[in-house]
């Protein structure tokens, strides 16, 4: 439906984007006892380490190899040994996850190979899992280093299974998109449970960045998946996957363990939240418990009650693809128009989107389109053109560092969905314009004869 | 209490209502309140008409002495707009407590004039009486005599406790109250030949402006609207327009007709909603105000404008036409009622339904409207099935009706716009008619229907289909046993206003041979109250042969 275009401009001007090596990190931080490294220069690190503090508003575990400009020239094995023998020494952590960065994917630097010569050096270092992914800055964002670092975790760190082993009939699991926030894990996870099935979720930022208080002290990630978990994931009779981002991970589960999965490209609105709370039904063959068939009637009424505020309201969104997919296409469902959509990666669903052109590009972009809009919906760098637009602005996705509890903003499930509604509804009605003696004033081209005439009564 | 008595007495005399006029003399001293059915009562009250008609006057305090229950559950609770001030929006009452009660209130209500003069300086303060003050005694006249004497303000009294009558009564009152008070008391600092008056517009959602700016283009001075976006010096000022015209309620018409008895200011009942409407409006104004010695030019003006204005609504509303054909509109209103407005839906393509009319030729325009003056009334105690059936019944994909109406079909699932005074959207002039007409369409397609008709997953039948089941189940018993199809048809409640059922009217009928509805109403009193339900009555008149015990019609009917 949508034309999916390339911004023509040499210059980004006020990125959308971010990198994919952050994304990869932040997929790491899903995981219990890690640490992520950076292979590439201090910057890349600190950049990415200061955007996930102001976002979460938490100590985040992200390491570097410190590439200098000579050890660039040469190539990293040193700096990545030497990397992984220090956080080793440290911080002591089960597991690290190594992604690549613009300058290391530059040079070409064959990690791959790298860790093969490390392992070989160093025997003492077996019982500490390495993950390395490729994930250059300069192709790319966000979301596609998550995904594939996610993929990667599952080729690597879950234990294969022959198709007819025995399956553990509660366990469930999940693989949610880069999107997904803390809050949203908890929801879905409520939701799972509710059927009396276990989620083992991957990555599991639910545990690691929901903004608690820890009982210690730990210099790697805290919470998160266990490796014992995610090795044991082939045993659970299924996989759901959010996000059309995590197809490559669930196939690669499904490839390596038989376990079948079902994907959800979103969990925002009434439809798709049937079909979920159906195939938790179904993988559970429990009855859906009461709490969650009045959350279903609670949804039913706020959209009632909040499609006088929506009906026909034109809509800007800056998001990633997943996300863009997931507001688009409740947006549309509530009765507003996506009236502009701007993008930062490529993806099958952009095309689908509900919209006339869904650009790969930039805040300047959007804020362009955005003229005439009755709501302006991107993360926080979006503020200066809400401003200058003079339009409601909704804070979504990542970073978002000028509001308190990020993590915790939860748009799935028909709870999610429900108070999404109730939020944006209220910012459409504070922003209500209220009539005064001009708003119906007729065109100036007719004349006005009779005003003159009483003026110079 | 006696001068309120006499007032409300006056009011009920008002010769300028027509409705009034068609009454007999012991009918018309009995007054136009319909005694509320105790248990089954929904409507507001004389303070809250009072309150309504008066509280647009934007720079006033009103000062409501009462309990709290009065004002406390009920300020801020309109969406009348202001050019200016906005101190009508600031809640002031009494409080009265219980010493209060016991000792009485003046002295309290004596102080919180002084407050609020000292605080706000407001150019008038307006004190509402309510029905705990009016019935310990309190004498509320002279205490805003004593206060405005001591204070250097007019401190204007109105006088129209809560349990006097309804809403509309008190709309009456309060226009004494500014009749006796405030009308006349002050002088405008310049007349000219095109001032006019607008009575009984309140303002709401901003709707005056959509019309002002036709009025400012023919250089038409709006002195006073009485009282949307008023201020209290245009009210005081108000005696000095050339022309008035009373919008259509007839909420203020003793305040129309008793401006033009004393200061000579004719008046014409007119509205503003549709473009014929208010095409017609706007001539009958310039012709008022020719004949009052306007130049006639005027006329040439007023008509260039209207064609102008006409053109440009319906090229409005033409490119709605192709996605509104066919959709069918249920309007269900006591309020937005013009005829024009339906002209103007139809002219989008939209098709008007009441529960059995196909299509609305001008007769079935007069049973829609036999209808909808029922439906006005009924709509509020309707069940979700009852409503559901409705509508389904009337196969429309949308209802237009009042605000209170608005969960009973959203439960059914249904899209609807609300077009009474809580609504948010202003719908006045040629403007307004387009808008409605958008914000139709934007309901109308709006996929939220879609999603949430469907039913959830886990259940095996939707709440449609179960009222499916349960509708087509009555229908089988009632087919079966005439007797309960005959008693069901009986206990139809045809008269809201006096609690008449369809038996008692039928039995009337039978026993004394009445043949007109004036007998019936007579005999039984159905139709003396609001008479929206007299065309109801006709019908039982004229279709005696299908329900008289033993006709050959009968049992046929009882069936379907």
């Amino acid at each position: 439906m949508a034309k999916v275009t390339h911004s023509q401009k040499s210059c980004t001007v006020n990125p959308l984007k971010m990198s994919q090596p952050i994304g990869s990190a932040l997929a790491f931080m899903g995981l219990k006892n890690c640490m992520p490294l950076f292979h590439g220069s201090q910057g890349c690190t600190s950049f990415g380490l200061v955007l996930f503090v102001r976002h979460f508003k938490e100590a985040i575990p992200l390491q570097t190899t410190a590439m200098s400009e000579v050890a660039t020239v040469l190539g990293g094995l040193e700096n990545v040994e030497q990397a992984i023998i220090t956080i080793a020494n440290r911080q002591k952590p089960a597991i690290i996850g190594i992604s690549s960065t613009g300058v290391t994917e530059t040079k070409g630097d064959d990690v791959d190979g790298y860790l093969k010569l490390i392992r070989e050096k160093h025997p003492e270092l077996d019982h500490i899992k390495l993950v390395y992914v490729s994930t250059p800055d300069f192709k790319d964002a966000f979301q596609d280093g998550w995904a594939k670092t996610v993929t990667r975790m599952v080729e690597q760190l879950v234990e294969p299974v022959p198709a007819d082993a025995a399956r553990d009939p509660a366990k469930v699991n999940l693989l949610p998109g880069a999107h997904v926030t803390p809050g949203d894990l908890d929801e879905l996870r409520d939701l799972i449970e509710a059927f009396g099935l276990e989620p083992v979720i991957l990555p599991d930022l639910s545990g690691s960045l929901d903004g608690h208080v820890p009982d210690d002290f730990t210099p790697t990630t805290i919470g998160g998946i266990s490796l014992e978990e995610i090795a044991g994931m082939g045993h659970s009779r299924h996989t759901i996957a959010v996000g059309e981002q995590m197809r490559p991970a669930a196939e690669a589960m499904e490839k390596k363990t038989g376990v079948p999965y079902t994907l959800f490209d979103r969990l925002t609105g009434l439809e798709a939240n049937d079909e979920f709370i159906t195939l938790l039904a179904g993988l559970s063959g429990r009855p859906v418990p009461n709490k969650i068939k009045r959350q279903r009637s609670q949804l039913v009424d706020a959209m009632l009650d909040g499609h006088f505020h929506f009906g026909g309201k034109r809509i800007a969104i800056g998001a990633e693809p997943d996300l863009l997919w997931t507001l688009s296409g409740w947006f549309r469902e509530m009765g507003a128009e996506v009236a502009a959509a701007v993008t930062t990666t490529q993806s099958p669903l952009l095309e689908r989107i509900a919209t006339d052109e869904v650009l790969l590009g930039d805040l300047e972009d959007l804020e362009k389109r955005a003229a005439g809009c009755d709501l302006l919906v991107t993360h926080s760098h979006g503020r200066q053109a809400a401003e200058r637009l003079a339009i409601p602005f909704y804070r979504i996705g990542i970073p978002m560092f000028d509001r308190l509890g990020a993590a915790h903003q939860t748009i799935v499930g028909y709870r999610g969905t429900r108070d999404l509604i109730f939020e944006i509804g209220n910012m459409f009605i504070a922003s209500g314009h209220e009539p005064t003696p001009e708003t119906w004033s007729l065109p100036e081209e007719t004349g006005h004869v009779g005003e003159k005439a009483l003026a110079a009564h | 209490m006696s001068s309120l008595s006499s007032k409300i007495q006056d009011v009920f005399n008002e010769p300028g209502c027509g409705k009034n006029q068609g009454k007999s003399e012991k009918e018309r001293k009995k007054g136009c309140t319909k005694q509320l059915q105790p248990g089954g009562a929904a409507g507001g009250c004389a303070f809250d008409g009072a309150k309504i008609a008066l509280q647009p006057i934007t720079d006033v305090a009103h000062l409501v002495h009462g309990p709290i229950a009065c004002e406390g559950n009920s300020w801020d609770n309109r969406g009348s707009k202001s050019s200016g001030s906005n101190l009508w929006r600031t809640g002031f009452t009494t409080d009265i407590n219980e010493t209060d009660v016991v000792f009485g209130g003046e002295k309290r209500l004596y102080k919180s004039v002084k407050e609020i003069i000292e605080k706000y300086d407001p150019p008038a303060v307006f004190v509402y009486q309510t029905c705990v003050p009016a019935m310990i005694g309190d004498d509320i006249d002279a205490v805003c005599k004593a206060a405005s004497k001591k204070f250097g303000k007019p401190v204007i009294p109105v006088n129209s406790p809560g349990f006097v009558g309804p809403k509309n009564l008190g709309n009456k009152l309060a226009g004494e109250a500014i009749l006796d008070h405030v009308i006349g008391t002050e002088e405008p600092e310049y007349t000219t030949p095109y001032d006019i008056n607008i009575i009984g517009e309140y303002n709401l959602s901003g709707e005056l402006w959509q019309v002002k700016p036709l009025l400012d283009e023919l250089g038409i001075r709006i002195l006073c609207c009485i009282s949307g976006d008023a201020k209290y010096h245009d009210v005081a000022c108000s005696h000095r327009a050339k022309a008035a015209m009373m919008v259509c309620s007839k909420s203020m018409i003793n305040i129309a007709r008793k401006m033009e008895e004393r200061y000579g200011i004719p008046f014409f009942e007119g509205s503003f909603y549709g473009i014929e409407d208010t095409s017609d409006a706007l001539r009958e104004i310039s012709q008022l105000l020719i004949e009052r010695g306007a130049p006639a030019e005027l006329m040439e003006r007023t008509e260039a404008l209207i064609a102008r204005e006409e053109a440009r609504a319906w090229a409005g509303i033409e490119p709605y036409k192709q996605r509104l054909a066919g959709k069918k509109v249920l309007l269900i209103t006591g309020g937005v009622k013009s005829w024009s407005v339906v002209a103007a839906l139809q002219e989008a393509g939209l098709e008007l339904v009441g529960t059995s009319v196909k299509k609305s030729t001008k007769e079935d325009k007069e049973r829609i409207k036999e209808l909808m003056g029922e439906d006005a009334h009924m709509i509020d105690d309707m069940s979700p099935r009852e409503m559901y059936k409705m509508l389904k019944e009337a196969k429309a994909d949308i209802m237009l009706s009042g605000g209170r109406s608005q969960f009973v079909a959203l439960k059914a699932k249904m899209p609807w716009l609300d077009i009474n005074q809580e609504r948010h959207h202003a719908y006045m002039g040629y403007v307004g008619m387009v808008e409605l007409v958008k914000e139709i369409d934007k309901a109308l397609s709006n996929p939220v229907w879609e999603q949430v008709r469907k039913r959830a997953p886990w259940e095996e039948t939707t709440w449609e289909e179960r009222a499916d089941a349960a509708i087509a189940a009555e229908a089988a018993a009632l087919a079966a046993d005439p007797e309960l199809a005959r008693a069901q048809r009986r206990s139809a409640r045809i008269c809201k206003c006096k609690a008449v059922d369809r038996g008692t009217i039928e039995d009337a009928i039978l026993e004394h041979g009445l043949d007109s509805v004036e007998a019936v109403t007579e005999r039984t009193h159905a139709g003396s109250g609001c008479t929206g339900c007299t065309g109801t009555i006709a019908g039982i008149l004229d279709s005696i042969e299908d329900w008289r015990p033993g006709s050959i019609n009968e049992p046929a009917k009882q069936a379907a």
